[in-house]
């Protein structure tokens, strides 16, 4: 009813009048167009073509020298276990969380999303403070944790767990909207066809909501691997032991190895333009599903 | 039995159960650490910690500095959001994904990228520098590292609400006798507003707590150049917990209150689009 209208309004005169009165003039859009441009060159371009010309400044030869360092090695041998570590420990979480909240009703749900959500409200050094407070030498549990011989803070497991922390929301907060979206008919039916719950899953709830699950781990793991903050606070800063690839640059930009520094951080730049590509194609295949 | 009968679908008390206490023990016992911690300081003792000189020009920094990036970020987040969603020009796809470059870049990587530009012989800075413009080791530093992680948050709450912005409301107000000017100010602003409001406020909680790209930048001199999140840092080197407790409560409970803030703005948002 409303498009036959407007396909019999656009043939009338007036109407394309007010379409072009209603328009921004040309000298407007493209002076919008270049502020806009502009701002992105100067605060996203141009950071991002100074890691690659840093990098390789010296020439390929000194760039590649600089991931024959142990340290750098063990670096980035730090980063790939804790993401390996903290993604699916999230995965299962952010799973959980959304089965629970989009397939049942129960009294406090709002504030549960409101709880998951929290972490990203906390300060990236908080984050890593607060570790420090429960498993610290002086914290909760340390006197125990000494006792046992168990350490914690300023080694790898506070990295793995502060890297958790500032991760905890990504798959959750994707996934409750897609699969609170998609209603639970779908599974009630396989119920009543006597699959059993794993099933249900793996043949129903999953083919629904996979790529809202693949976005959240994207996001996830680039943030897992980048994190700085909240691991800088926990890790103690031992070479070659508790660096991660975001601390070592530290350490190395500190020592003003700057061919090394921006080498390893040219990696991390180019994993968030890997991670921004497969946003982008998993978001245009959505729609694409969404418009089928 | 009365609760097996009305979920139909299995697995209610297996992932409720598994959510409530993975969210307890990541998220809400080491959140609690810090508020009982700071309970165990006496009142004057708390209000020494968290309202020295050094701490309130590191607050004064901190909420002056993330204030203007996400000033900055609402006027140029407006005009990057309306020319992506309105204007075609070539590489818009392109330019649309680069938007969420600093939720992607690690902030340590952006830190030393942002004070490599800025520096005296960086590419930017050395155009800066005979200006008498100093932005490494300056506040200005501080913003500049500030609007980069925030750049996001406008464009990315704006985006939506102008693509469902029918170009037929403007079409009323022009046929109506307003002229470009009065229809944006009259007919886009009001609906706008809210989503305006709510990225601007996720831009400044954001830039609250920002650390890895702002250390680099800032020179980190007490007094001058010193964001909170690096004076809790400092506090926890010289092993000094309880003042750095102290004070991330004070940073915690702002972030909290903001939330609210955004809670409340997007509530605000839906009452326009029923999203």
């Amino acid at each position: 009813m409303a498009a036959a209208t407007a396909s019999l309004l656009a043939q009338t005169d007036p109407r394309a009048v007010l379409a072009r009165s209603a328009r921004d003039p040309a000298w407007v859009r493209w002076s919008l167009i270049a502020v806009a441009l502009l701002f992105l060159g100067f605060f996203l371009v141009l950071p991002l073509a100074a890691v690659f010309a840093e990098a390789l400044g010296h020439g390929l030869a000194a760039y590649f020298a600089s991931f024959r360092d142990p340290d750098a090695l063990a670096a980035i041998r730090l980063t790939l276990l804790t993401a390996a570590i903290a993604v699916p420990a999230n995965l299962v979480f952010g799973i959980a969380a959304a089965w629970a909240i989009a397939k049942f009703s129960f009294p406090g749900k709002s504030l549960l999303i409101t709880l998951i959500d929290l972490p990203f409200a906390v300060s990236p050094v908080i984050s890593g403070l607060i570790y420090v407070l429960v498993f610290g030498a002086r914290g909760w549990f340390g006197p125990w944790l000494i006792a046992h011989n168990i350490q914690i803070i300023f080694a790898v497991p506070g990295i793995v767990l502060a890297t958790i922390f500032v991760t905890f929301p990504f798959v959750a907060r994707e996934l409750i909207p897609v699969m609170q979206a998609q209603g639970t008919d779908e599974e009630m039916s396989a119920v009543t066809l006597g699959a059993s719950g794993w099933q249900i899953f793996r043949r129903v709830t999953l083919p629904n909501i996979k790529w809202g699950l693949l976005y959240g781990v994207i996001l996830c793991n680039a943030r897992a691997m980048g994190e700085f903050g909240a691991v800088s606070v926990v890790s103690g800063h031992i070479r070659g032991e508790t660096d991660t690839m975001p601390l070592h640059i530290e350490i190395l930009y500190n020592e003003y190895n700057f061919t090394a520094a921006f080498a390893v951080a040219s990696l991390l730049a180019l994993l968030a333009l890997v991670t921004l590509a497969l946003k982008t194609i998993v978001e245009w295949r959505h729609q694409r599903l969404g418009r089928a | 039995m009365a609760r097996r009968r009305r979920f139909v679908l299995p697995g209610f008390g297996l992932s409720l159960g598994f959510t409530l206490a993975y969210l307890g023990i990541i998220v809400l016992l080491p959140l609690s650490a810090a508020f009982l911690k700071t309970a165990g300081m006496t009142w004057s003792g708390f209000w020494a910690a968290t309202t020295s000189p050094r701490v309130l020009a590191a607050y004064r920094l901190t909420f002056g500095a993330s204030l203007a990036a996400g000033f900055v970020n609402m006027i140029f987040g407006l005009i990057v959001a309306w020319v992506l969603v309105r204007y075609a020009f070539p590489g818009r796809r392109l330019v649309d994904s680069l938007v969420d470059l600093p939720f992607a870049l690690p902030t340590a990587v952006a830190g030393i990228a942002l004070t490599a530009l800025y520096a005296p012989n960086g590419w930017i800075g050395h155009w800066l520098e005979p200006l008498g413009l100093h932005v490494v080791f300056t506040r200005l530093g501080v913003f500049i590292a500030l609007t980069f992680i925030g750049l996001p948050f406008v464009v990315r709450t704006l985006q939506p609400v102008l693509e469902e912005l029918e170009p037929q409301f403007e079409e009323a107000a022009a046929s109506l006798g307003a002229n470009r000017w009065q229809t944006a100010w009259r007919v886009l602003f009001p609906e706008i507003l809210p989503p305006l409001l709510t990225g601007f406020a996720l831009a400044f909680a954001r830039a609250l707590g920002e650390y890895g790209s702002v250390v680099f930048i800032s020179g980190n001199m007490p007094m001058r150049t010193e964001i909170v999140p690096l004076l809790i840092i400092t506090k926890l080197e010289q092993y000094d917990y309880s003042g750095a407790t102290a004070i991330a409560v004070v940073m915690l409970v702002a972030s909290f209150v903001l939330l609210l803030l955004i809670n409340l703005l997007q509530k605000w948002s839906r009452r326009f689009y029923h999203v």
